[in-house]
């Protein structure tokens, strides 16, 4: 993460900490005991449930999957997020002791019952029994907030699609997916190729 | 033995160094490479770079994919231990928590402090940047000149090796031939940004970046550095030998663990252990520098952070160096018969004239860039390409409403992708899920480009710390309360940062993201975000009105001396690290000399 991105999170991110008053960073204990702490390993691999209790139920996490599938399916370039951890990876943001999740952890549940009682108005029963149709009928009416009539499920689908995305574009297979080709060593680094600059009309 | 325990430290030290970030690893290195026994002091964890850095660790390792949180607020790989904005245990307070009056202090608490993590940014303060009072009326002249301070920006740049070239603009200082390593390629968005900005008028040139682009000089510059000094030259010979050159990934904030970047802990610190001159007690949180009957500091007051107790070290000279803020805490809790209001601060302006950066962010998209063929664009993670401030004239003519400058920073291109790298992107695909949003991700990625505005904020009577007078940490010691006000000329300069930020990106044929801010207040980043924080015990040529005179030295107590950023008389836009560790270096010199003189 480059510290600019980060530092827009923690910008986004202060402005909902729940400290107010003249004395609000005092309150930065608040998190004390939690999360994973200040001083981490950073050397260990880390896998959702080892750091905080995991929320979903079974019934959840089997909406979780169809969902996180229906915004990334399997293509000809990659697998379904589903395939490469994402349900689990959704689990944990939900669950961990941060502003961030503490805020989304309510969206996200909400957003699954709120796709179970539309689905069960429009066709009679919960969203994972649906139809594929049915569902991206559903779908479909809220993938896009300003023109969605459903506001509060709306930003439930765009947070749902950004944590799919995060999580899926965060592994192996999503990296490859984009065509990334760093993070390995080089001896030297030499910059675009002439070729592609001069396509570009770039010195 | 050099990291002793506070019941091993000697009592025959020449100095004590409070911190061991920029200020406090450059000070004790030139004063051990020169002879002087060290102790320094740091309130934070020993910390290894080469075992503990997370070099090559992919997102769907970490908790969270990495993203960043309250415990670690610039990413979970971030090399930041126990810091942040909030350290549990350690509150500060302050009194207005709107976006545009609120102050956030950042502390590291390790060994090397925040330089472990820092964006290596490494800029010359210009000529004016001494010396704005002069030019506009506003703010404190420096006691100094840039040609004071120019030998030591040599020297800094040769020392830790810092890429960049020399264009010859105004008030954007060249390098002495040999100082600078060789910049890196730009990307294809640095150059499309470049090429379009020149258009506007605005040039863009090669950053400065405290990150081996070559391997050092080790045959040359250590003759250079250390004239005469042949014990100082081997061993900094060695150590140069062993910094490998920068292998083009990983970010650098995480640290490096090859030493191809500046830290302290891989720069600074190693050399100066191996003169034999230093010795360094950590998880050592001073809290007071206790005074003689003759008037001198004769040492430190410290909490042994690993069993409470209360601990002295005591030596001839005394440099707090653990940033600003917390220097200023130092001082302004050694309180006595003889400096009721804190020590060295009889001129009452200690806490006094707290600086910031004023910083402004946007991003916007650019379609020439999309779906581009797979490309390495790690490079040097990013600033291989900025722009420095460019309307000097109309400043001067009276043309801006603002009195100081900005530069941008530049950022773009294939990064590694993370939980950010497909998030918010409605604007522009309306909605897409499925299939379709797969091939929207693939178009759009390495097509956005961000824009950082740096820029100088003008000191002011209305932001300061003092201490609290209930509010106490963990270990008893009183806390720093902070006023924070912005004035016109900040607010007016985010504003224009704005308005640059949507002229480029429309020159690149692009989007900007989210509206552009005409509102300066809400243009401008919190203080204390940019992490620039300097001034607070101020230098001067008066010692009515200022803290330290012209060599770091405090004016009410001879041998207390401040080199970190505390002493700033303004803070220019350029990122202050490199200016820190120069009047570091340059205090240190006048500290030795002064001693073989036996004046101190």
């Amino acid at each position: 993460m480059d510290r600019r991105t980060s530092i827009k999170w923690v910008l986004a991110a202060s402005a909902a900490w729940p400290l107010s008053g003249t004395y609000a960073a005092q309150a930065g204990s608040a998190l004390a005991g939690r999360g994973y702490g200040t001083d981490p390993n950073l050397l260990a691999v880390y896998h959702p449930g080892e750091l905080w209790p995991l929320t979903f139920t079974a019934p959840q996490r089997r909406l979780a999957g169809i969902l996180a599938d229906i915004i990334i399916p399997p293509d000809e370039h990659s697998p379904s997020a589903s395939s490469v951890g994402v349900v689990e990876f959704i689990d944990e943001w939900v669950s961990a002791p941060y502003p961030a999740s503490q805020r989304d952890r309510p969206i996200v549940l909400g957003g699954f019952r709120w796709l179970n009682e539309e689905a069960t108005r429009r066709f009679g029963k919960g969203f994972s029994s649906l139809a594929a149709a049915e569902q991206n009928g559903i779908c479909d009416d809220i993938c896009e907030e300003s023109r969605s009539q459903w506001r509060d499920a709306a930003r439930f689908f765009a947070l749902y699609r950004d944590l799919t995305a995060g999580g899926f574009y965060s592994t192996p297979v999503g990296r490859k997916d984009l065509g990334y080709m760093g993070n390995v060593p080089l001896a030297s680094f030499d910059g675009p190729p002439p070729a592609l600059l001069e396509k570009l009309n770039l010195p | 033995m050099p990291f002793v325990k506070a019941k091993s430290q000697k009592h025959d030290y020449d100095v004590i160094v409070v911190g061991s970030g920029a200020a406090g690893g450059q000070s004790a290195y030139a004063l051990c490479m020169d002879g002087a026994k060290v102790l320094m002091l740091e309130a934070g964890r020993r910390y290894n770079p080469a075992t503990e850095t997370p070099m090559f660790q992919t997102p769907d390792q970490a908790p969270l994919a990495g993203v960043g949180t309250p415990q670690k607020p610039f990413g979970f790989y971030d090399a930041t231990v126990d810091g942040g904005w909030e350290v549990p245990g350690e509150p500060y307070v302050r009194t207005s928590d709107e976006p545009a009056g609120r102050f956030d202090w950042w502390r590291a608490r390790m060994l090397g402090g925040r330089t472990n993590h820092w964006g290596r940014i490494s800029l010359r303060n210009g000529p004016y940047d001494f010396k704005p009072y002069s030019r506009d009326g506003l703010g404190f002249d420096w006691p100094i000149a840039y040609e004071d301070v120019a030998p030591y920006y040599d020297k800094v740049e040769l020392l830790i090796g810092v890429y960049g070239s020399n264009e010859g603009l105004e008030n954007t200082p060249d390098s002495p031939p040999g100082c600078l390593l060789p910049p890196p390629r730009p990307l294809v968005s640095d150059l499309l940004m470049a090429q379009r900005a020149k258009r506007l008028g605005i040039a863009a040139i090669p950053g400065h970046k405290a990150v081996l682009t070559r391997p050092l000089d080790f045959t040359g510059s250590p003759a250079r550095l250390h004239p005469g000094n042949v014990t100082a030259q081997r061993i900094l010979a060695e150590d140069m030998r062993a910094r490998a050159p920068c292998l083009w990934a990983t970010p650098c904030g995480r640290g490096c663990s090859i030493r191809a970047n500046y830290q302290s802990t891989t720069v600074h610190l190693p050399p100066a252990l191996a003169s034999g001159n230093l010795d360094i007690t950590t998880d050592a949180m001073v809290h007071e520098v206790t005074l003689g009957r003759d008037g001198r500091a004769d040492g430190v007051s410290f909490i042994d952070r690993t069993t409470a107790k209360q601990q002295h070290a005591s030596a001839r000279v005394v440099i707090l160096a653990a940033s600003a803020c917390e220097s200023v805490r130092i001082l302004l809790n050694s309180r006595s018969a003889q400096f009721p209001n804190g020590l060295a601060n009889s001129s009452g302006r200690v806490g006094r004239y707290l600086m910031d950066t004023v910083g402004s962010s946007a991003s916007g998209q650019i379609p020439l860039l999309e779906s581009l063929p797979p490309l390495n664009e790690d490079a040097a993670d990013g600033d291989q390409l900025y722009v420095p401030w460019w309307l000097y004239r109309d400043q001067r003519a009276g043309k801006l409403p603002f009195a100081r400058g900005y530069h941008i920073e530049f950022g773009g291109g294939k990064r590694m992708p993370g939980h950010g790298t497909a998030a918010g992107m409605q604007w522009l695909t309306g909605g897409t899920y499925g299939v379709k949003f797969k091939q929207d991700v693939r178009r759009y990625y390495g097509s956005f480009v961000g824009f950082d505005g740096r820029g100088e904020m003008i000191p002011n009577e209305h932001s300061y710390c003092e201490i609290d007078p209930s509010v106490k940490d963990k270990w008893g010691i009183p806390v720093l309360r902070f006023h924070w006000r912005w004035s016109e000329h900040e607010l007016r300069q985010a504003a224009h940062m704005q308005r640059t930020f949507a002229e480029i990106v429309d020159a690149m044929g692009g989007r900007i993201h989210g509206p552009v801010q005409s509102d300066g207040a809400k243009a401008i980043a919190p203080g204390g975000s940019i992490i620039h924080e300097v001034g607070g015990a101020i230098m001067g040529s008066d010692p009515k009105t200022s803290v330290t005179n012209r060599w770091c030295q405090t004016w009410d107590v001879p041998n207390l001396f401040v080199t970190d950023g505390a002493v700033f008389a303004s803070n220019a836009d350029k990122n202050p690290t490199l200016t820190i560790m120069a009047l570091a270096w340059r205090a240190a010199d006048h500290i030795l000399e002064r001693m073989r003189r036996k004046e101190l």
